[in-house]
């Protein structure tokens, strides 16, 4: 019996091991992108009719409300396009259209060099612009800041708000975490080459989340997409300019940038569709109303 | 009569092909996760990887003492509010709860063990982080390591107090006779005779409550906080140090899998790598110490 049990195993890890040779860094970087993108719907970028197609969205959590505001536009007009949207940041949106497991990858930010690299299929279309916000606690005094006491805030150099005119108590730095696309704008904008947002501040994983901590931390701070602002967050102004659209659209509010709907490779049927309708007119409509800026 | 005997012999080999090919698994999912972590253990080192204190992978850093730290703070924290409870749990269901309670009890402290980890989470986010903000010590944010430790407590109390109450009842009656026959009461009896003989017991069920503390993912996102700093005093008073945010090993895994690659991928692959390796020692330690219980 315990010789049997023996070659038994022996003969199960060798077919199991034989199964699985053959792709050793495609499957857990797989793995890890399915765990959290929309399950892949191969057909709806390459069937052209649009009997019941469904179209997967994966990525930031900026353009995530944006992408099913429009989603809903959509379907008034043609009712079979489904599309499902999902977060995970921008890093998993650049990841998960390069390697197919979702049709379009969301990403609020550029997309570096080092990821083109990696992923030379990519095809990035522009659909609209965001502004970045400078959020506080509603109960913070500070009204202002300038660009370098924001930086110096989120880097850990000014830790109290009474060195930039509020009150006498120790600032909470709330942040994304760093595949983020609002982070990774955040830092090429506001932080520079240099300045690192600093280790101590806490860390959430979407806009969302910030913004409920942010609203429920006193003498807390964060960075905060325009599209996710309310009336539980307190807005700064930086460098006098409020962050308001009108401001970001004629230059005066300069934390701006791309939002980013990225395919592998040219976009086809369905997916094409939407993305041609969300460049229309009727699409930058909804982008305007959600609060982003339009790209035309 | 060929047939019964040859089901008979059967059956035996298609239990013990089961029984092996979850061992199997187990062995996979430890070869897998080493050959994924293997680049980041011979490219970073093992000594950088495991005293190194700055984890950025952004700038090529990845040293996981915080997260070593963190998780066994919580652990420990975990140990030192949990234990205490559900050994006092155990000796009022073993011995002194009336039948009526301990019917009410016991179904109550095994409904703790089936709530998903997520709502854990949310409990504490919403109720434990507030709570332990109002802790008047400059810096503290509530997130941190003493709500974490707090949540864990109460999700290792169902594991400890089965397993202690198992061992307490398990403990034979003559000892419990023979003591109080000699005139002690009940509870000196308790303290005196019964948990010294359960003692090994309890302390199985101690360490397979760490190791549950250990694998905790879920609920520590969301309550501790997750800086990529050691934790630390926040002011003159090292018990502060409870107060001090932080991230644990099963939460940096979590956290940047979805957009890691290349070597930060590999890095948390090492990390699953340490906590197997560290789940495996616990195990064996609780497996040795219940062996002994039984027989002595």
């Amino acid at each position: 019996m315990r010789r049997f049990a023996f070659v038994a195993l022996l003969v199960l890890a060798v077919v199991v091991a034989g199964c699985t040779t053959g792709t050793p860094t495609a499957a857990p970087t797989q793995a890890a992108s399915e765990a959290t993108s929309a399950p892949a719907k191969q057909e709806a970028t390459s069937a052209p009719d649009e009997s019941g197609t469904t179209i997967s969205v994966a990525g930031s959590t900026t353009v995530q409300p944006l992408a099913e505001k429009l989603a809903t536009a959509y379907r008034a007009i043609h009712p079979n396009v489904e599309v499902t949207v999902q977060g995970g940041g921008s890093s998993v949106g650049v990841k998960s259209a390069a390697q197919g497991t979702a049709d379009i990858g969301a990403a609020s930010r550029e997309v570096k060099q080092s990821e083109l690299d990696e992923f030379p299929n990519l095809n990035v279309i522009t659909i609209a612009r965001d502004g970045i916000a400078i959020v506080a606690h509603p109960d913070v005094a500070v009204d202002d800041l300038t660009i370098e006491q924001v930086q110096d805030i989120f880097s850990g150099k000014i830790t109290n708000w009474s060195e930039v005119g509020g009150a006498d108590s120790l600032i909470t730095v709330v942040s994304r975490e760093e595949g983020s696309g609002t982070r990774g704008a955040f830092e090429e904008m506001v932080m520079g080459e240099e300045a690192l947002i600093a280790g101590t501040a806490i860390l959430q994983q979407s806009n969302g989340a910030v913004r409920t901590t942010i609203a429920t931390t006193p003498n807390s701070i964060a960075y905060l997409s325009f599209g996710y602002l309310d009336d539980s967050v307190k807005t700064i102004k930086v460098g006098g300019v409020a962050p308001t659209e009108e401001n970001a659209a004629n230059g005066s509010y300069s934390i701006v940038r791309p939002l980013n709907m990225l395919t592998s490779g040219e976009p086809q049927g369905a997916v094409k569709a939407w993305l041609e309708y969300i460049l229309s007119p009727e699409g930058q409509e909804t982008v305007v109303a959600e609060g982003y800026l339009r790209v035309n | 009569m060929r047939l019964t005997y040859i089901v008979d012999r059967g059956a035996k080999y298609v239990l013990l092909l089961t029984a092996l090919l979850s061992l199997l698994v187990v062995f996979l999912i430890g070869i897998f996760t080493l050959r994924e972590g293997w680049p980041a253990f011979t490219k970073i080192g093992l000594g950088e990887l495991l005293s190194g204190s700055v984890w950025r992978p952004q700038m090529d850093r990845f040293g996981l003492w915080p997260m070593l730290a963190g998780s066994a703070m919580v652990t420990l924290g975990a140990v030192v509010l949990g234990v205490p409870l559900s050994l006092m749990a155990a000796i009022f269901m073993a011995e002194t709860a009336p039948s009526g309670v301990r019917n009410i009890v016991r179904p109550a402290i095994e409904l703790l063990a089936g709530i998903p980890s997520v709502v854990y989470g949310l409990f504490g986010l919403v109720v434990l982080v507030p709570m332990v903000r109002q802790i008047p010590v400059a810096g503290n944010q509530g997130f941190g390591i003493l709500a974490a430790s707090i949540v864990l407590a109460v999700m290792i109390l169902p594991t400890v107090t089965n397993i202690s109450e198992d061992a307490i009842r398990s403990v034979p009656r003559e000892y419990k006779e023979g003591s109080l026959a000699l005139g002690t009461t009940h509870w000196q009896t308790i303290v005196g005779v019964i948990l010294p003989s359960a003692r090994s017991g309890i302390i199985a069920g101690v360490i397979l409550g760490i190791g549950r503390a250990l694998g905790e993912t879920m609920a520590m996102i969301m309550v501790i906080g997750n800086s990529i700093i050691p934790p630390r005093p926040l002011d003159s008073n090292p018990l502060t140090i409870v107060l001090s945010t932080a991230r644990t090993l099963t939460g940096n895994i979590a956290v940047e899998i979805s957009y890691a690659t290349g070597l930060q991928e590999d890095a948390l692959f090492a990390t699953g790598v340490v906590l197997f390796l560290m789940i495996i020692l616990v195990n064996s330690a609780a497996r040795l110490l219940m062996r002994g219980k039984r027989n002595g």
